[in-house]
């Protein structure tokens, strides 16, 4: 739990240097993220006139929300204590309680931002979390479970082949993770002009430690969905069950050399292609339902064939 | 067991002839319900205790002299009797406070506790007649109660067509329960139990119980009568309409299909399977078009019916295999959900009752602001929307789970229609959940958050005792099934014996109580311990901030880009809310249509948009009835105004044809 919460900040801050490079910009040091939380939680709370306890209680419970989610997911190795108690569907549900609880904020205050964020969020959730659903339907075809630490095994052991709802499970899911993340092309993380916010809409009201939360938690989710991809689809070097020293040293280096990895390709693709309009969305989204019902249902159709 | 449950129907009926006299007095309303609320609690109780024992059965001397009527209290009818008695116990408990304000109590009273006995009557019929005549006097009940409030609005159409529907709903049960009996004529249960209809007249049974019980159930498209009638009744009739009413008619169906009928076909857990997931999509995508809360709830209603209606097809389609714990594990996800809807649906129209009695309000688009009025009932109402959302570690979220574990149980099963249909649905089945939690952003954030967009949001006050106590007593409900479903599973274990032949292995012995519904290998889930870390990381995070980061707060205006706000009219209503959805699916679904009419420049006029959207499930099932029927009685009305000569030409050409159908007959 502790390892997934010290990564994130770093992760997003190889991002945004990727990102900058690729502007033939500087760029802050990946070391930013820290600081600015650190300068966050330092300041004072502005609150609006009549924000509610709602309000007030929502960036905790996101956070604890992500958190808990986060930690379920095999980061390099996975043994996980308690990794039985939830499996992906509940890790994808405890995200879902998240944007719940941060459309509710956004609504809270009562302005248009506020209103703007929570509904193009809830309509792209409409789309994504579906499609995060067909896909986890499909892994748990093939590996014969929803827990994630046995479709890693799974996945490492040679029972499992190239298969072609494998490739269409991951592109759907690349293409769900960039929309549940509010990468670009589906929202712009680094914007503020209204009519290309969604999350930050939804988080305009936030200020000190609030949004120091809210931030930690949008980073810990796109670690979660990394890791959750590297270990599913490219699970080199994870360590399997209870294991000598040495071998966790070699999955800790693998799994930050997959989330450099991770990192650099997001960064690119988001320097390559412009943000979608908002009800361009939907088209790409729904592309996504599409490829993981058809993973789906080559599964249903070729067992027993 | 089944003579002290009687004793209590009984009782109830006592309550209804108590409150035909003491309707207009204070007494009426606590004896009426305060009695209806006891009544209905031991009832809970004692089906509790019941589940577990070997059914019991009795035979009273009433209504046919050569038949009687026959009762029986087995597991599938406790289990259905619990979930009543806790959600007649929760309305009455709210109505002790919530009907304070009511007007016309005498139209309200005596027909309450009749309606909660008709429910009751209704799981405990074990012959054709006795579960007939419970239904009908449970839907008759219902209507005078739908239209008690007869002069506001819409409420004497919606009574109408509500009417319309239960004797359809009667009639198609009627035909089925005719066609069940056979030649042989064998009411009880019991003599249909032993019969083996052939496999047309079962497809035909089938075909009438998907009918009769699913329009009173709410499946698409036989649906309309419930967005009208279920919001003119006050909101404790509501609730009960919807989160028990329902329930009873998912009773007669598993009762028909998976009792009486026997071994279902494969292709009629595929039409149960597509019904299901249309129902589930198409009501929830009505839900998100509503500004109005009671009708939104009530297309929600329709949602869960589908779900429930998911899980029980997949029972059907893994029996129809011979893959009987696969069965138990959907039949138990159902009703799994079946208790949760009806918590859930209960605690949200109390809720939606508060709103009303706070505010007199009960279009969203007039309300905002309410969470810092109205404290208390604002949180349960979150927790209602959070249930209904899914999202853990409350109860919504283990019966979908359950549902989800079902579908992905067995994917190798040989019928190509099953092997289609199961993974459409579960693509349904998410797609069902995901706008489920838009639409509850969408009507807790416009009611209770924002700020008040008129006079009467912005004056309200809390309400009393009894229906906060309701309230938070199912909002206490919702997060104790979720932390610990393996109370739920196990209590369920004895109805799928009952049913088929098998359970699922039992939860309660499990380490750290959570639940595993096939294999540890397979998927796990524990709610007790995502609770408690939920709760362990909220405090931790809170004390961390708190003791290491500023505590500093200061209040200020909202964030306005320099332009200072107008007033609440700027801030999202309900229908503006929901426009991406209503772009990205309602265009298909609902035909819907946005102009938007800009005045020329230099014009001081108001630019205008206008949305038209169409039911097509109206169009195409309802209006086309309607007006066929109305074309036939006004064709057949001419038969009022013939003279004297064309009636005695009537009458003999009537004795001619009878005379010679006598003849040919013999």
């Amino acid at each position: 739990m502790a390892l997934v919460l010290l990564a994130a900040p770093l992760l997003t801050g190889l991002i945004r240097k990727v990102k900058a490079r690729l502007q033939r910009r500087r760029g802050a040091s990946v070391l930013q993220p820290y600081r600015d939380l650190r300068r966050l939680l330092g300041k004072e709370v502005v609150l609006a006139d009549n924000a509610s306890w709602l309000f007030r209680t929502a960036p905790y419970l996101i956070f604890a929300f992500t958190w808990v989610a986060a930690s379920l997911v095999p980061t390099f190795a996975t043994g996980l204590l308690f990794s039985w108690t939830g499996d992906l569907i509940a890790i994808i549900a405890l995200l879902g309680a998240a944007r719940f609880l941060l459309a509710l904020a956004g609504m809270d205050v009562g302005t248009s931002f506020g209103g703007i964020g929570a509904s193009r969020e809830v309509m792209i959730a409409s789309l994504a979390e579906p499609a995060m659903l067909m896909v986890i339907l499909s892994l748990a075809l093939i590996a014969g479970s929803t827990q994630l630490s046995t479709i890693a095994q799974f996945m490492l052991s040679p029972a499992a082949g190239l298969r072609v709802s494998l490739a269409l499970a991951l592109v759907a899911f690349v293409v769900v993770a960039i929309a549940e993340n509010a990468r670009i092309p589906v929202d712009n993380p680094a914007t503020h002009l209204e009519l290309t916010m969604v999350h930050e809409a939804m988080v305009l009201e936030y200020s000190g430690r609030h949004l120091a939360m809210i931030e930690l938690a949008a980073s810990l989710k796109l670690l979660l969905m990394i890791s959750a991809i590297a270990c599913i689809f490219f699970p080199f070097g994870l360590v399997i069950g209870a294991s000598e020293a040495g071998r966790y040293f070699v999955g800790l280096g693998a799994y930050a050399l997959k989330l450099a990895v991770a990192g650099t390709l997001l960064g690119i693709f988001e320097m390559s292609i412009a943000k979608m309009r908002v009800f361009r969305v939907p088209n790409l989204l729904g592309g996504a339902l599409m490829l993981a019902l058809l993973a789906t249902l080559l599964l249903f159709v070729s067992v027993g064939l | 067991m089944i003579v002290a449950l009687l004793i209590c129907i009984v009782g109830l009926l006592g309550l209804g002839i108590a409150g035909v006299a003491l309707a207009l007095r204070p007494l009426g309303r606590a004896v009426v319900y305060g009695g209806a609320a006891g009544l209905c609690a031991v009832i809970g109780l004692l089906a509790l205790v019941a589940l577990g024992r070997p059914p019991s059965t009795i035979v009273l001397p009433l209504g046919l002299p050569w038949v009687g009527a026959h009762l029986r209290l087995d597991a599938l009818s406790s289990f259905f009797a619990f979930v009543v008695g806790v959600g007649g116990a929760g309305a009455s408990v709210y109505a002790l406070g919530y009907s304070r304000h009511q007007e016309a109590p005498q139209r309200v009273l005596p027909f309450y506790p009749v309606f909660l006995a008709g429910l009751f009557l209704v799981l405990l019929a074990d012959d054709a007649f006795t579960f007939l005549f419970s239904w009908e006097l449970m839907s008759l009940a219902s209507w005078a109660l739908v239209v008690s409030h007869h002069r506001e609005g819409d409420n004497t159409r919606a009574g109408y067509i509500y009417l319309l529907m239960a004797a359809f709903s009667g009639l198609t049960l009627l035909l089925g329960f005719g066609l069940l009996a056979g030649a042989t004529g064998g009411y009880a249960f019991e003599a249909m139990r032993a019969a083996h209809p052939s496999a047309g007249v079962a497809a035909l049974v089938l075909a009438l119980a998907l009918l009769g019980a699913g329009s009173k159930a709410g499946l698409v498209p036989l649906h309309a009568w419930l967005p009208l009638a279920h919001p003119a009744a006050p909101s404790h009739v509501s609730a009960l309409m919807s989160g028990v009413m329902t329930k009873v008619a998912v009773y007669a169906f598993v009762r028909i299909v998976f009792d009486l009928l026997g071994l279902p076909s494969w292709w009629s857990a595929v039409v149960v399977l597509a019904l299901g997931g249309i129902t589930a999509v198409l009501g929830v995508l009505y839900a998100l078009m509503q500004h109005d809360l009671k009708r939104l709830l009530a297309y929600h209603t329709v949602e869960n019916i589908g779900i429930i209606f998911i899980g029980l097809g997949l029972a059907m389609a893994f029996r129809a295999n011979g893959f009987a714990i696969g069965a138990a594990l959907a039949l138990t996800a159902a009703l799994f959900h079946v208790f949760n809807h009806a918590v859930f649906k209960s605690l949200l129209f109390f809720g939606a009752g508060a709103v009303l009695s706070a505010t007199g309000e009960r279009d969203m688009e007039h309300l905002g602001g309410l969470i810092h009025r109205m404290r208390l009932s604002s949180f349960a109402f979150l927790i209602g929307c959070a249930a209904i959302s899914a999202l853990p570690p409350l109860n919504g979220f283990v019966s979908e789970w359950l549902t989800f574990q079902a579908i992905l149980l067995r994917p190798g099963l040989p019928q190509w229609g099953l092997k289609i249909m199961i993974p459409a649905d579960g693509a349904l089945l998410a797609l069902a959940a995901a706008l489920a939690a838009a639409c509850f952003v969408k009507a807790y954030g416009v009611t209770y958050l924002g700020r008040p967009r008129t006079a009467a949001a912005a004056n309200a006050t809390e309400v009393d005792r009894w229906s906060l106590g309701a309230m938070m007593g199912f909002a206490t409900l919702c997060l104790l099934a979720g932390i610990f479903p393996g109370v739920m599973i196990d209590a369920l274990a004895p109805v799928s014996q009952a049913l088929l032949g098998a359970r699922m292995p039992a939860q309660l012995v499990l380490p750290w109580l959570s639940i595993i519904p096939v294999a540890a290998s397979r998927s796990s889930y524990n709610g007790l311990l995502i609770f408690t870390f939920l709760a362990a990381s909220t405090w931790l995070t809170a004390w961390a901030i708190h003791r290491f980061a500023s505590r500093a707060v200061r209040r200020g205006a909202a964030w306005d880009c320099g332009f200072p706000d107008p007033g609440p009219a700027t801030q999202y209503t309900a229908d503006s809310f929901a426009q991406p959805i209503r772009r990205v699916f309602g265009t298909v679904v609902f035909r819907t249509h946005e102009t938007v009419v800009m005045p020329p420049p230099g014009d001081l006029a108001p630019a205008r948009i206008e949305k038209s959207s169409r039911d097509l499930v109206w169009e195409t099932f309802y209006a086309p009835v309607a007006r066929a029927v109305t074309a036939t009685a006004d064709t057949l009305n001419q038969v009022q105004f013939l003279t004297i000569r064309r009636y005695l030409a009537f009458v003999f050409l009537a004795l001619v044809a009878l005379l010679l159908a006598l003849a040919l007959w013999q």
